[in-house]
This record gives C-alpha cells, structure tokens and sequence, in this order.
C-alpha cells in the first residue's frame, strides 16, 4: 500500500486497523536466480536496486535474525562525505543525492535531516589537511567550508572556546550536505519497497556456509536446508570472514567493537553533527532530545558486540573538554556492534575469488551513509559482472597489486 | 575492561597493553613473492570466530611480547 495523505486519513476514520502487513513472510524457495546474504540495510537496498535497477524478480534476501536488527540498528547515523581520498568523496557524494530523494522514492519517510556536521580542527597538519579537502570536494561540488573558532562557535554555541586548553580549537569545517536519518526505517523503508517488487525477504533463516560447485558458487547452505543460486552477495558485515573462510578464502578484515551512548533527553540544544576528530568522539542530538555519541573503536578483534568502559570514559571525557556544560547530563543506553575493519578502512565491494559469489563487506564504522550508493553498486556488479562506475576502487584486488586505499576518515582512524 | 595476565608482571588491566592481533609467520626470505602471497601476509586475517590466538604487547609496563587465546565470541581469557 502506498502512504499518502489519504490512505493516512483513510486509515485513521478506521481507528488504523486495516493496515497491511508492510512485506510478506514468504517460504523459502529451493532455488533463486540470485542470494542476498544479510537483511540489514546494505542487503535490503542491493535486494532493492537487483529488482528495481536490474528487472531480477527471483532474488532472496536471507538474515539469520530479523531485518535491520545488526549493525543498521546499532549505529549512530552519521551521513557525509568529507572523506579523505578523492574516489571516496565521488562514491559518498553520489550516497548523499540518493539520501537527498530517499523518502520520496521508496515512498516511506526515513526522516533525513540534512542538518550539517561541524568538524574542530585542533592541529596544523589538520588545518592543511581540510583546506586540500576543501579543494578536492569544490571540484567534486560538494559544499564544505572552512570556519574560524568564532563561527564554529556560532555555529554551535555549546562549544566552549578556552585558548589555555592543551589542544585549543585553532579551525573548524562545516559540511552542511552532511544529516541523520531514522536508521530503523531506513529498513523498513527498503524491505517494503523490495518485497512489492517480489523479492522473498527470509527472516530466521541463517545462512551457515557457502557451497562451491568447482570454480564457481552453487548455492548456500542454511539453518532449513541448501538454496541454489547461481549468484550470492554477502552483505554479512562482520561476518564475512566466517562465511569467506567455507567458501576457501581469507579477507583483510578484522572485526573488532564498536560503541555508542545516548544521554538522557535534553531540550534542543545541538542542531548539526559534531566531530572533535583529535580527540576520537563525535555527537549529535536525536529528534527525541537524547545526544547521540560515538568514540573510537575497541582495541582487540572480537565478534562479543561489547566493549570496555575506558572507551566510553575517554570519549566522554574527550566531548566534555570542549563542552564543559553537558559535564551533568546522565548517560542512559550504551551499546556495542561489531564492525568489519578493512585493512585500509575503505570498503570491499567486489567480486570474490569464487565465480558468482560478491562481497560488500569492510564498510567498518562507516556503512550505514553508504546504504543507497552501495547497494546500488552491488547490484550492479552482482547483475553485471562489472563494477559500478563510482565503484572501482573497492575491488579486493587492490591488495594484490601493492594499491590499498589508504582512507583516514573513520571513527575507527579518525584523522 | 579485559584483565591481561602478563607472563613477568600478572594479571593487569587491559589499558597498559596493545593488542597486535593475529600473529603472522615472517615469510621465507629467499622464496619469490608475487602480489597475491605479499597480500595475503600484509593485509588477510583468519579473523576467527572462537578461541584466537593473539600477540599483545605490555606497553605500559615491562613491555613484553606475548601471546593469548582469547575467545572472540565473549572476549573471555583461555588458560
């Protein structure tokens, strides 16, 4: 059913009780033409863009929990795309049009706020770093300026400017295509829109290994028995490695945790992203009023999706610093994911050594911006053969010939 | 926070340590190495799921190098 204003109104005379289900709980089939491992938002939007873009209507997606409930529904939304290379920039900017017509396209508000990000810069090698950023996203056009203390506290009046602090602020950037969105309806939004279009989203159905039949892929194994198809994407996150391994190869991935807090509801008080990049933390603050942050990654491989205390203590203590006047506001949720660390902290998105399978996997603490470019691309590589045209830098081969995309710009590697 | 036993200085907290991962064997020096292998030591990982045998480093403290099995499903110490 689409949302309008009338089905709205329609649905509220009859106290909202004729509302569909918003997709189906199909049977699993023995066979499709092609197998999207991992229902979180990258496997919904390549499931998407397969049958949309593509005209493939025999595609599954398969997530061994429920959909948007791993790292989608764990991370803190950021989307931008002042990244440090230029490949990077291209394929993030693009991410930023397609969230720019999202709600309107898959028919389902998935709240993006285009509300800006602030970056404090807090070293000179930084300050020479932003203004080639600056050069470098122009040319691309995307908009990113560079701020003096004294707007960047316009801009953000919670910022408390101290010139005896060990680190003074000495710069800032703004980024105002950066926003947020609603990251379970970013979800929801893309398993509606795939499932009108035929796609079979499987819940409850974990995909155990990966069969080979000689060079190429035959199939998945999974906890209700084998599914042929002669086409598989692993949108598995962190994950993969353990998938990648019964397929006979190794990534250079690590999976490693990552946190993230929300404070106690305040009154507005924030209206853009903050990142405080020399001191790893970043924050912003939700519709509801809670402030959203984020710190640096965890400092050892794990798949426990939690992590140590110091971690949350050194970014709190990092945002406090330089916005002494949140030091009371009380903490109410903390969370861990598991993130799939690329060596280089670019992503994979790319074939695999085996024939038909795909990978879309080392998005680390940055996948949930590149949702709709990304599954875009790996529907078109899956459907393909060849890699999207703002793509071919993610190709697993770049670790062979000696050419890693050696990107900065994380919250797993944050300068 | 994870309690690292050092071999010299004990059980410490996981703050004085570096964690390097997964130890990697030095590749034999006068074997040819083309791109796929130089890869395969630089950059792929296990990254297992289960018990992990890893190199930690007592960084702030005798500054040792050692190693541990941890299970990366719980992050428990195995002995």
């Amino acid at each position: 059913m689409r949302h309008s204003f009338l089905s709205i109104a329609r649905n509220a005379l009859s106290g909202h009780s004729g509302w569909p289900r918003a997709w189906r709980d199909p049977p699993l089939q023995p066979a499709y033409d092609a197998i999207v491992v991992g229902a979180g938002g990258h496997g919904l939007s390549t499931a998407y863009h397969l049958a949309r873009d593509h005209g493939m209507r025999r595609v599954a997606v398969l997530e061994k929990g429920w959909l948007g409930g791993g790292n989608t529904a764990r991370n803190t939304v950021t989307i931008r795309a002042n990244y440090l290379r230029e490949p990077s920039m291209r394929f993030y900017a693009e991410g930023i049009r397609m969230w720019e017509g999202l709600s309107r396209e898959l028919g389902y508000n998935v709240m993006y706020s285009q509300r800006g990000q602030v970056d404090l810069v807090q070293t000179w090698a930084k300050l020479r770093d932003v203004r080639r950023r600056q050069a470098s996203l122009r040319l691309l056009g995307v908009p990113f300026e560079i701020l003096s203390p004294a707007e960047a506290k316009a801009r953000v009046p919670l910022l408390e400017l101290d010139a005896q602090a060990r680190m003074p602020v000495l710069a800032a950037t703004w980024h105002p295509t950066a926003g947020v969105a609603r990251h379970d309806a970013v979800a929801w939004g893309y398993a509606r829109a795939a499932d009108a279009m035929g796609v079979d989203i499987v819940q409850d159905c974990e995909v155990t290994s990966i069969r080979r039949a000689g060079g190429g892929v035959a199939g998945v194994e999974t906890a209700r028995g084998f599914v042929a198809a002669p086409r598989v994407a692993l949108c598995v996150s962190a994950h993969a490695g353990v998938l990648a391994a019964t397929a006979g190869f190794r990534l250079p991935i690590e999976t490693v945790p990552l946190q993230a807090f929300v404070s106690e509801p305040l009154k507005p008080v924030l209206d853009t992203i903050v990142n405080i990049p020399h001191l790893a933390t970043y924050f912003s603050q939700s519709d509801k009023g809670e402030l959203v942050i984020g710190g640096g990654a965890d400092g050892y491989p794990s798949y426990a999706a939690r992590g140590s205390f110091h971690v949350v203590e050194d970014a709190i203590g990092a945002m406090l610093s330089l916005f002494p006047a949140l030091r009371r506001v009380r903490m109410l949720r903390q969370w861990a994911g598991s993130i799939d660390l690329c060596h280089d902290i670019t992503p994979i998105l790319s074939p695999s050594p085996v024939e038909g399978l795909h990978l879309s996997v080392g998005w680390g603490s940055g996948g949930f911006k590149a949702i709709p470019i990304g599954g875009k691309a790996l529907a078109h590589l899956v459907a393909t053969g060849a890699p999207h045209p703002l793509a071919g830098h993610l190709l697993l081969s770049r670790f062979a010939r000696g050419r890693p995309l050696f990107e900065t710009a994380g919250a797993s590697n944050r300068l | 926070m994870l309690s690292i036993t050092c071999p010299h200085c004990g059980p410490r907290a996981e703050v004085e340590f570096l964690c390097a991962g997964e130890p990697v064997a030095r590749p034999d020096a006068s074997a040819p190495l083309d791109g796929a292998a130089l890869a395969a030591i630089l950059y792929e990982r296990d990254n297992v799921r289960g018990p992990h045998e890893e190199l930690w480093w007592h960084r702030h403290g005798c500054r040792a190098w050692f190693r541990v099995v941890r299970d990366t499903r719980d992050n428990a110490v195995l002995p």
